[in-house]
């Protein structure tokens, strides 16, 4: 028997999206083909002139081309740090979740504070500066890195709980040693929560300014969060240019979901097949 | 299998990338080059890269790099934070006054009494870059004045005359608010903003009582307990009393409250005069339209101007040798004549220079011709935060409470001498614990 | 298929006990497998952090330091605006975290659901996530002004006379923790997903075939098998909630006034004035206040699950 589709319920989803969530994009996009005089307004209206080559030309070229510079440190900071991440925390939470031993309750612990405690810039510093680490890439891929922990450890965690041990007694009993046990047995079947992670911290590195700032600062460093500040200020914003630069660099995470959505899609069929 | 493979290829390869970073490509330099961090406000930024520029043609030798940093409390962190882990620029740009104190100078900065321009430089202002005896810093633009934007043209369709005391100020108001005009611009999305009146008063409060910032600094005076002082919260209090903001004060931004004030929707803005530079960008044709005067107090005589002074160039211990060299350079050249001149080209100033020998050209905006006869008469004072370290930093939301009628004046002075106290605490000044 | 994995199971429980023994000389679970995450977490959060926990009984310039012992607790609780932060944090934690499960959890499931143009609305559900909270911050501090907002415009279409959302103290915390949900529910809704989806098909067939209606499969089937999920949503934005105050800052600034101030604004404001002692003491306090909150809550949902 086929499911039907129900077709109103898709209707009045997909109106009710327009207006919550494509709404407020509409506006930055507007803003953004703005010249400056009329952005100035800040008034969700028909741009006067459109200015679209412009502005896209002033954004890239601001400051010897910031921007792009800006995009390959931004990228290569994320795919790093995402990816060894994801690997170092899915080993935590796999031992974690298994093994349950006085030592569980210690590492819950100081996983869930690495959520709660803001990171004390100063010190971190310190500690960088006598690692010989303090303004390179490589430092601020560990400070990702370890700050980024705490979020994908909790939801591997949860996730592999729902994973039956019975796997992993008939992989031992096979003699599969912890190594093969992890990734060619439960690793695979993390798929689904496994990019979950890889697209939030993707976002979240991507986004990430504070720790660009204080960690890698330096034109030649720049990530794209920072590009931002070249178009606001205290006396005067250029509102135009800056929600240009914003649709910008919502750009390739926007795409980078797109591409993993279809992942997510196919997760789930393959859950279909599952059990 | 395959794909896991590649990918962690792939992984390693971006890796070893990442040991370089994009910029590294292509740079190599013979010479001295010299680092020179400032402020993302893009006058700031188009004032420093002219400098930097016109320096560099005239000293092959030697090249100056432009670096930028956020402004306001997230960039007086990076300052704080470069300038204790040893990682300055070679030559920074800052505010003077109380924000310089906060910066340990005698610890951090090279002392620059020895520099001959040193002779040509207003007295007055190298008090807020003197620390322990010494002058650290050089000034890096114009000063600027806190005062009362106004629309003239508006002004001379009413009848109106520059008012020389509060009491006019607040009659032209009535008549600006009967004639359908927004009396007094109010723009408190920029929150900074709304402290322009009880700070701008500051020259009211020096006439009245001319050692009230040293007694400030000893925790002798308070603003609450102070009449002179107190009188500061009250008329921003009054304003919003008597219902002479614009209807819709609590949500506009600076630029916003800008343009109403250039096409005279709004007559009175109080504000600093740096905003001049925005205001011909978005309303050039108006600019001529719009004039200045001082934030008038009770007493007519005794009328002038609150001056915010320019910030500075500052040179931290981490710079040394050649690098030194060069930097001292630089700054003597953006103070000499020349330094000044090429500001002037690049951006509107709002204000006169602190440098004898800099004068300003005549085609600059009416408001800031405005200003000139208050610095030739002596009548203006440097603002608090100029004479005093403590500044408290809870203000411009204190203020925007009594300008909103959330808190009444005295509550709000009130609470702003607690607020003070944690600033004095933490610069271990005596008379506060 | 079932009877396949009983076999194993059986055959498994024989055996168990030969391995027992063997297995716990040598783990399938390593403590090595902490290592290399234990290293990068210790080394440059763990030490920073106790580092910083010593200054907080500092009065700390960055470039130099006074022991004062707990004066600067003392002064942190005398903040005047402390106990307008502590409500207002409550306020806004629970407001946040409470729309985005529920909501977050409608969503997956209408998401998972047959519908049209499911990959349409997921992306665009997800979407606010990735945009800096500069931007949603201005945005929505554009579409919330009173006079020429479009929320309020469209609501006088309909004749409803719209408030100040930001700007009126009274809303100006939860006008900010709707937009806060905006943004995030994408994120919920994800993880929801992620959690709806791992339940295997099998379990909706038989209940269809029983004449189970969609609600009942819901409330059965659904929830108490994507409770991991729930779990972490509730957990990371209680936390996030509590701790978190970007949209606060980019759109009032704590204002108008002190009336939306949240601790962790408060926190950074000192930061921000320079007093990093008095801030670090703060976010003591604020580790406190969260984890006494959280921990208890976490150690009583994940009970529950081992028990399940």
């Amino acid at each position: 028997m086929k499911r039907r589709r129900s077709y109103g319920l898709s209707a009045v989803a997909i109106l009710v999206s327009a207006v919550v969530f494509v709404v407020p994009f509409a506006f930055i996009a507007i803003t953004a083909v703005m010249d400056t005089r009329q952005s100035a307004e800040l008034q969700f209206s028909w741009p006067r002139h459109f200015h679209i080559v412009d502005n896209f030309v002033e954004v890239v070229t601001t400051r010897d081309y910031m921007l792009i510079i800006a995009f390959i440190n931004s990228t290569i900071l994320t795919v790093c740090s995402v990816t060894a991440m994801v690997v170092l925390a899915a080993m935590v939470a796999f031992v974690l979740q298994r093994r349950q031993s006085r030592w569980t309750g210690v590492v819950n612990f100081l996983v869930l504070s690495g959520l709660i405690i803001p990171p004390a810039v100063v010190p971190t510093i310190w500690v960088l500066q006598g690692l010989g680490l303090f303004r390179t890439m490589v430092g601020l891929i560990l400070v990702e890195i370890a700050f980024g922990l705490s979020f994908s450890i909790l939801l591997f965690r949860a996730f592999i709980a729902t994973i039956p041990r019975e796997l992993d007694e008939a992989a031992i009993i096979d003699g599969a040693g912890p190594l093969r046990l992890f990734f060619r047995v439960i690793f695979p079947l993390l798929r689904s929560v496994a990019i979950t992670v890889v697209v939030v911290q993707s976002v979240v590195v991507f986004n990430d300014f504070t720790n660009p700032l204080y960690f890698l600062p330096g034109e030649q460093n720049a990530t794209v969060q920072l590009t931002l500040y070249n178009f606001q200020s205290q006396y005067g914003t250029q509102y135009n240019l800056l929600f240009m630069n914003i649709l910008l660099i919502t750009i390739p995470p926007l795409v980078m979901f797109l591409f993993f959505n279809r992942q997510i899609v196919a997760g789930m069929t393959a859950g279909a097949i599952k059990g | 299998m395959h794909r896991r493979a590649a990918l962690a290829v792939a992984a390693a390869g971006l890796l070893a990338l990442g040991a370089c970073s994009a910029g590294d490509l292509g740079s190599s330099d013979d010479g001295t080059t010299v680092s020179f961090l400032v402020d993302n406000e893009p006058s700031t930024v188009k004032n420093s890269e002219a400098l930097a520029k016109a320096f560099n043609a005239k000293n092959p030798g030697i090249k100056v790099k432009v670096e930028t940093r956020p402004q306001g409390g997230e960039g007086d962190n990076i300052v704080k934070t470069r300038l204790a882990t040893g990682d300055m620029a070679n030559v920074f740009a800052y505010n003077s006054g109380s924000l310089f104190q906060a910066l340990k100078p005698e610890q951090n900065l090279v002392a620059l009494d020895d520099q001959a321009y040193q002779s040509t430089i207003d007295q007055v202002f190298k008090t807020t870059v003197t620390s322990g005896g010494k002058v650290y810093g050089a000034p890096y633009g114009a000063a600027v004045g806190g005062g009362i934007l106004y629309n003239k043209a508006v002004y001379s369709r009413l009848g109106l005359q520059v008012p020389k005391t509060w009491a006019e100020f607040m009659a032209n108001n009535a008549k600006l608010k009967a004639a359908g005009v927004a009396p007094v611009v109010q723009t408190y999305q920029d929150t900074w903003t709304s402290q322009v009146i009880v700070l701008g008063d500051f020259h009211n409060v020096a006439a009245a009582q001319p050692d009230f910032a040293d007694k400030f600094t000893k925790n002798q005076a308070k603003f609450a307990t102070t009449p002179a002082a107190l009188r500061s919260f009250q008329r921003l209090q009054e304003i919003h009393d008597a219902g002479y903001q614009n209807s819709d004060f609590a949500s506009l931004k600076l630029e916003q409250g800008l343009k109403m004030l250039a096409e005279g929707g709004g007559a009175h803005f109080p504000i600093l005069t740096f905003a001049l530079a925005t205001l011909a960008a978005n309303n050039p044709d108006q600019v001529k339209d719009v004039g200045f005067f001082a934030l008038p107090g009770d007493d007519a005589d005794k009328f002038g101007l609150t001056v915010w002074e320019p910030g500075a160039f500052y040179i931290p211990k981490s710079t040394t040798g050649a690098k030194l060299d060069a930097a001292k350079k630089f700054v003597a050249f953006a103070v000499s004549k020349e330094g000044c001149d090429t500001i002037i080209k690049t951006t509107t100033p709002g204000g006169p220079f602190v440098i004898k020998g800099c004068t300003l050209p005549d085609n600059v905006p009416p408001a800031v011709k405005d200003m000139q006869p208050y610095f030739d008469s002596g009548a203006n004072s440097p603002a608090l935060e100029f004479l005093s370290p403590v500044k408290g930093p809870a203000l411009e939301q204190i203020t925007v409470e009594v300008g909103s009628g959330i808190r009444k004046a005295a509550d709000g002075a009130a609470l702003y001498d607690q607020d003070v106290k944690k600033q004095a605490q933490q610069l271990g000044l005596p008379g506060w614990s | 298929m079932t009877s396949t994995v009983e076999d194993r199971r059986a055959e498994t429980r024989g055996t168990a006990a030969a391995i027992g023994r063997r297995a716990r000389a040598r783990s399938a679970y390593p403590y090595w497998f902490y290592l290399p995450a234990a290293i990068v977490y210790g080394v440059l959060f763990i030490v920073p952090t106790f580092a910083s926990f010593y200054f907080s009984l500092t009065r700390w310039t960055i470039f130099d330091y006074k022991f004062i012992g707990l004066d600067n607790f003392i002064q942190f609780f005398q903040e005047p605006a402390l106990v307008k932060g502590f409500t207002n944090t409550i306020i806004y934690a629970v407001v946040t975290s409470g729309l985005k499960v529920v909501l977050g959890l409608l969503l997956a499931v209408l998401l998972t659901s047959r519908i049209v143009a499911r990959g349409y609305l997921r992306s665009v559900v997800f979407f606010p996530v990735l945009v800096s909270t500069i931007g949603v911050g201005i945005t929505f501090t554009v579409l919330m002004n009173p006079q020429h907002g479009l929320i309020n415009r469209w609501l006088a279409v309909v004749g409803v006379d719209g408030p100040a959302w930001l700007t009126d103290p009274s809303y100006a915390l939860l006008s900010v923790a709707l937009v806060a949900v905006w943004k995030g529910v994408g994120l919920a809704t994800i993880i929801y997903i992620a959690g709806i989806v791992s339940i295997p098909q099998d379990y909706f067939e038989a209940a269809r075939v029983d004449g189970a209606s969609s609600f009942q499969s819901f409330r059965h089937i659904v929830l108490p098998l994507a409770r991991p999920a729930t779990v972490t949503v509730v957990i990371l934005s209680l936390i996030g909630g509590l701790r978190s105050f970007d949209l606060v800052w980019s759109m009032t600034r704590g204002g108008p006034g002190f009336t939306s101030d949240v601790i962790a604004s408060v926190i950074y404001k000192q930061y921000q004035a320079g007093f990093y002692g008095l801030s670090t003491a703060g976010n003591v306090v604020l580790f406190l206040v969260v984890t006494a909150i959280v921990v208890p809550l976490f150690w009583f949902l994940s009970r529950r699950e081992v028990e399940q």
